[in-house]
């Protein structure tokens, strides 16, 4: 029997051996990319305790906080957000049901402590050696508490967003979408947030400032003039005559109001009234490939590069079946209705934020970002983001021209209302028709002060019976006083 | 160095890796520790000892690895156990000092002659089938977890399987013995009563719904008749009938397809009836190479719910591995493969067939039983709720492994001492 006996032995040994490959492959060959599956529970609950760091306003408030928890002998880190819907969109959330967004998504690595940066690395895995606690680090945002209650409080009730920011650094000052929701109820309470979905119709979670695409209308001219002044096919002292109305394609294409055509015309009366017949005209002249190719100079076609997380932004531009047009059949959009900011054109708030930016800073577009400054644990400075040039978008003088045209769209055009006493301020209203009264997407893109411009903004409202002039301009207004009264403070 | 000696100092070797491992589960819990709790620890050490003790009085030239072997297992799960719930703990550690009064009562009873069990081959047969029915005695047996394999007593929550199964063991090694010379010439005259008693545990295991037991059994029966025969028709002749058994039971009972589909595919229904294999992926996963360590492993959610369902019986494995990763997993596996091919040596050194059988069946019963939990939970197999053998919370199954480890020293003790002669 001892020969069965030995082949028994060595059939057992190969079952051992065989659980022993078996649990290799568990432990070493899937698990990382078990450790990276949205259902692994255990990752969720190890995210949960550390101590996450805290997310600041400018000013020093903070915007989010940990509240620590025991549960069955370890302590959970979860997030209270003290300024409720005020930063919702800009800073997000971390939860377990819901995993995270926002800020709170895009900056996790600092945050968690896991940033690839060598000291804190260091840091990280001697706590998880020692079994301590590991800390996140603080992220101190850009972000303007008292002008955001401004911006909150005027959109309230609305569906609209708002976007601000300094032009010569592309610091996110202000960035607000309305309906707004409460991060605190996402853990718990989901279904109230989505209750709260309100005229609009969309979800209170989405971004409208940095990803809601709305026609720009009339705000797109400044664009359409860049490409016309840059390019050398127009110059200030071009002029236009003004029959109420533009031909194109065999068809008449009205001006906002038929009644009162403004006959002949220079290129700034053309800007600061919004005449579009002789946007039209230009658009023709310069066919939509230049007029698309200053787009993209400002950034069009491009997620706005600020540090959210990439499903929480959408590129501008022309738009087909909810997706960007191809390129090659851009050739076929139709120019003058292009040049005053109708076709398919799409814009975001932040978008156009940027353009305003990149006007106010003499035509180079700055880099969008919300994270100032990233602080350790122990309150020494980890991380100071610089300013980032993201190209120049049309000349120097290009840029001035364009700005002292949109100052005379608040001095004495459309954009009257957005003038604050004392200061000079820069802008230009849009009205986006839906052919429907009281269906108007409405705008105001505007800078200030002009000779030393501190803040661009951008205000969209929809389903507006007035015009951009009457409705998102003085939004824009106080927008801009906010921020012009209340210099940032240094926040340590 | 004699025997016992040796193993004397194993012991002292184990029982102070037992109490390292305890100790730091202990610290990582300080918080909700009493400092009773380490005297758990010395309470064991002392019952180790007292076992060694009757060891060295009945059996004084019995393999000395067996015991410690057996001791450092049951000392790792209930370290665990203690790690995941202390209160089962308590329990388990109640269940080991009767483990231990029932490997201490077999040695005794038997210190003399155990192949006088031979002569009651039929009873044990009887018996093993009738432990078996138990629990389908109404108003006797409960379901857990959709098998029938539990009988409740008063207090006693008992699984008469694991018993069954040693009973089994002895009542064909018995049978083997006697019949092998005419068994190999495969007279079916011969193999009636074998296919009897096999046919009449495999009813029972379809009605008790207990698929693990059902493959355990069966492997058991295969493997003695192949070490008694010599034929390995009977293996693949065994095999085909197995195959054609599994697949008439999985057409039939819903639950076995179910069990199946899982094992190809949990992520298919990860929170439904793929969730227990998932989490316990996951909670592999999580220890890697080194392992959190233990008492640092994560088993709950953060509002303190249990992520794997049933982790201290069926998926105690997957609770080591977390904790002690891949490298002590791994010489936990190689505890077993040690263990076991002890218990073959053990075999292989027995003078006569009764011994060599016994020792063969209980060995490999040990062996397959392991290999039936842990590679349904590395999913080599599918799953099928049994127990790890001196590992998983469990009474019956303690009780079982110590009484089987007892006759394992039996065995050695006279194969050892006719070597000597």
């Amino acid at each position: 029997m001892n020969h069965q006996i030995s082949r028994l032995a060595v059939a057992s040994l190969v079952l051992v051996i065989s659980l022993i490959v078996g649990t290799t492959y568990w432990q070493a060959w899937a698990a990382p990319d078990l450790a990276d599956r949205r259902d692994n529970a255990i990752k969720v609950v190890a995210q949960f305790t550390i101590k996450r760091g805290a997310i600041l306003a400018a000013d020093g408030s903070v915007l989010a906080r940990n509240r620590p928890r025991r549960v069955s002998g370890r302590t959970f880190y979860f997030r209270r957000y003290p300024a409720r819907e005020r930063f919702a969109h800009a800073v997000g959330y971390s939860t377990q049901a819901r995993s995270r967004a926002g800020l709170e998504q895009s900056r996790n690595d600092f945050l968690t402590g896991a940033n690839a940066n060598l000291s804190t690395l260091l840091d990280t895995t001697l706590d998880r050696l020692r079994g301590a606690t590991i800390e996140g680090n603080d992220v101190i945002t850009t972000l303007r508490p008292v002008p955001q209650r401004v911006a909150n409080q005027a959109l309230a009730g609305q569906c609209a967003a708002a976007a601000a920011l300094e032009p010569k650094t592309g610091k996110v000052l202000v960035m607000a979408s309305s309906p707004s929701y409460d991060p605190n109820l996402v853990e718990r309470n989901f279904s109230r947030i989505q209750r709260g979905a309100g005229p609009c119709g969309v979800a209170p979670l989405l971004n409208r400032a940095s990803s809601g695409l709305f026609a720009p209308g009339s705000i797109f001219k400044v664009i359409t003039a860049s490409a016309a002044l840059d390019s050398g096919t127009y110059s200030t002292a071009s002029t236009f005559v003004d029959p109420g109305y533009c031909v194109e394609y065999g068809q008449r294409v009205n001006n906002y109001d038929t009644s009162t055509p403004f006959g002949t015309v220079s290129f700034t009366q053309a800007l600061v009234n919004s005449i579009n017949s002789s946007f039209c005209e230009m658009g023709k002249k310069l066919g939509p490939e230049k007029i698309l190719d200053y787009a993209r100079r400002y950034g069009f076609y491009a997620d706005p590069p600020v540090d959210l997380p990439s499903g929480e932004r959408a590129p501008s531009g022309l738009y087909k079946a909810g997706k960007l047009l191809p390129r090659s059949q851009e050739s076929r959009a139709d120019p003058g209705r292009l040049a005053f900011g109708q076709e398919r054109m799409l814009v975001t708030p932040l978008q156009m934020a940027m353009v305003a930016g990149a006007i106010a800073n003499r035509g180079v577009v700055m880099k969008p970002y919300m994270t100032d400054r990233v602080r350790k644990p122990d309150g020494t400075q980890l991380v100071k983001m610089k300013p980032h040039e993201l190209r120049r978008a049309v000349k120097t003088e290009t840029a001035d021209k364009i700005a002292a045209m949109m100052e005379g769209v608040v001095s004495g055009g459309t954009g009257t209302a957005a003038q604050i006493p004392g200061v000079r301020v820069a802008g230009k209203t849009g009205t986006a028709e839906t052919g429907r009264q009281g269906r108007n997407t409405t705008w105001f893109i505007s800078f200030a002060p002009v000779d030393d411009p501190k803040v661009a903004v951008a205000v969209v409202l929809q389903n507006q019976s007035g015009t951009g002039g009457s409705t998102a301009a003085p939004i824009a207004k106080q927008i801009m006083e906010a921020i012009l009264r209340t210099p940032s403070k240094r926040a340590d | 160095m004699s025997l016992r000696t040796r193993e004397l100092a194993s012991l002292v070797v184990v029982g102070l890796v037992v109490s390292c491992g305890f100790a730091s589960a202990y610290i990582a819990q300080e918080e909700v520790v009493s400092s009773a709790s380490l005297s758990y620890g010395l309470f064991f050490l002392g019952l180790y000892l007292v076992a060694h003790v009757i060891a060295r009085l009945t059996v004084p030239n019995a393999d000395p690895y067996l015991l410690p072997m057996a001791v450092l297992l049951s000392g790792m799960g209930a370290t665990e156990i203690y790690r995941l719930d202390e209160n089962d703990a308590f329990r388990q550690g109640l269940w080991i000092v009767v483990g231990l009064g029932a490997f201490a009562a077999t040695l005794v009873l038997l210190r003399d002659d155990f192949r006088k069990l031979e002569s009651y081959k039929y009873i044990f047969g009887l018996a093993a089938v009738g432990l078996l029915l138990l629990p389908i005695v109404p108003g006797l047996g409960s379901t857990v977890n959709g098998a029938r394999l539990w009988v409740d007593v008063g207090p006693l929550h008992f699984q008469p399987g694991e018993l069954a199964k040693i009973l089994l063991i002895v009542f064909l090694a018995g049978y083997l013995r006697e019949k092998r010379e005419v068994l190999a010439q495969f007279r079916l005259k011969d193999l009636g009563p074998l296919l009897l008693i096999w046919g009449a545990a495999m009813l029972v295991l379809v009605v008790t719904n207990d698929l693990g037991g059902g493959l355990l059994y069966f492997g058991i029966f295969l493997a003695m008749l192949y070490v008694a025969t010599a034929q390995v028709w009977f293996v693949a002749a065994g095999l085909v009938l197995f195959l054609g058994g599994a697949a008439a039971v999985y057409m039939a009972i819903p639950r076995v397809q179910q069990r199946v589909q899982i094992w190809l595919d949990p992520w298919d229904d990860a929170y439904g009836q793929g969730y227990q294999t998932v989490q316990s992926h996951y909670a592999m996963a999580n220890g890697g190479f080194g392992g959190t360590g233990i008492g640092k492993g994560t088993f709950t959610d953060s509002a303190g719910h249990q992520l794997i369902p049933y982790v201290n019986t069926d998926f105690i494995y997957s609770a080591l591995a977390q904790e002690l990763g891949l490298i002590g997993i791994s010489a936990f596996l190689l505890l077993y493969m040690l263990f076991a091919a002890r218990g073959f040596r053990i075999a292989l050194l027995a003078q006569d067939g009764f011994s060599k059988l016994l020792a063969v069946g209980l060995t490999f019963a040990f062996t397959l039983q392991a290999f039936i939990i842990i590679g349904g939970i590395v999913r080599l197999i599918p799953l099928t709720g049994i127990t790890l053998p001196f590992v998983s919370y469990g009474g019956s199954s303690i009780v079982a492994n110590f009484v089987l480890l007892a006759g394992l020293l039996l065995v050695s003790n006279r194969a050892n001492e006719g070597l000597r002669q």
